[in-house]
């Protein structure tokens, strides 16, 4: 397999998703602020529609599902975004941090 | 196939490695950054890099969407965000477990070798007939027949979650 001939395998995409799925995993377990694990959230979903678009690019029978699939995370994680950060500024409001250990009324 | 790299093959790949590059560095820089606008920053530069890839597998049209969506609207809502609701850098440090991080690390190295292991030991086989070409007049018949249902449910959850987030922004603040 020659390097400048990876765009026609399908195993590239597969990795190139599956590293955004675990950079995504990580960043998600090791960031301590709310934002900063929606960011990570972002990341995972990228991954997951990479893998979408590779299997409709190659394997799929109707080539435009994988597509429609696609844009559908893209609205469902445009609507996501929209909701977490109004309760992200919420937080912040009611308790002045945005980390996520610190939102918490119960000891425990 | 091998493809010098100065035809148009070659250059197209050397692109493709590039796009590679920036979606990987774009994506450390998103998890790695101390910083929540780098953060932000980083994000940015991955999906522009995830677009490229996206027009590489012959959808130029989410490879559009992906750079109207997620750089143009996305990041820009994390920006306000950060703006409306940023802590100050060197509060948050400290008081975590000393583990998390590696331990974080090593899930998240785990997963991506289990899945890549898998993408590559599967025999994956091609469908036999494919029944168009995915182009942008066949993405928008499909979206408007066998999907029409879908793609009105959608823009309800888009306007419940737009009048969500107005009820969530405006509680707690004064009637003024």
């Amino acid at each position: 397999m020659n390097i400048l001939d990876l765009s026609n395998h399908l195993q590239t995409y597969l990795v190139i998703g599956a590293c955004l799925f675990g950079i995504g995993f990580y960043g998600l377990l090791q960031r301590q602020t709310l934002i900063g694990m929606l960011i990570s959230a972002e990341l995972i979903l990228a991954g997951a529609s990479v893998n979408f678009m590779a299997f409709n690019r190659f394997l799929a029978p109707d080539p435009t599902v994988g597509q429609i699939f696609t844009l559908f995370i893209m609205a469902i994680a445009a609507a996501e975004a929209a909701i977490a950060l109004s309760i992200v500024v919420a937080v912040y409001r009611n308790y002045k941090t945005i980390d996520a250990m610190d939102v918490a009324d119960l000891e425990g | 196939m091998h493809p010098p790299i100065n035809s148009a093959e070659g250059l197209a790949g050397l692109v493709f490695l590039a796009m590679i590059l920036t979606t990987a560095a774009g994506a450390f820089i998103a998890t790695s950054a101390v910083r929540t606008i780098r953060a932000v920053a980083g994000l940015a530069l991955c999906f522009v890099g995830v677009a490229g890839i996206y027009y590489y597998l012959q959808s130029p049209f989410v490879a559009l969407m992906e750079m109207l969506i997620y750089v143009g609207a996305v990041c820009v809502v994390l920006v306000f965000a950060v703006m409306l609701a940023e802590p100050n850098p060197e509060k948050q440090v400290g008081k975590r477990n000393p583990l998390a991080g590696p331990l974080s690390l090593g899930v998240g190295v785990l997963l991506a070798w289990a899945l890549i292991a898998l993408g590559r030991q599967t025999a994956w086989h091609a469908a036999p007939v494919r029944l168009n070409d995915g182009s942008i007049p066949q993405l928008g018949h499909a979206l408007l027949t066998n999907y029409s249902m879908v793609f009105e449910l959608v823009s309800i959850v888009l306007l419940v979650a737009i009048i969500g987030a107005l009820v969530l922004g405006r509680a707690g603040r004064s009637k003024a």
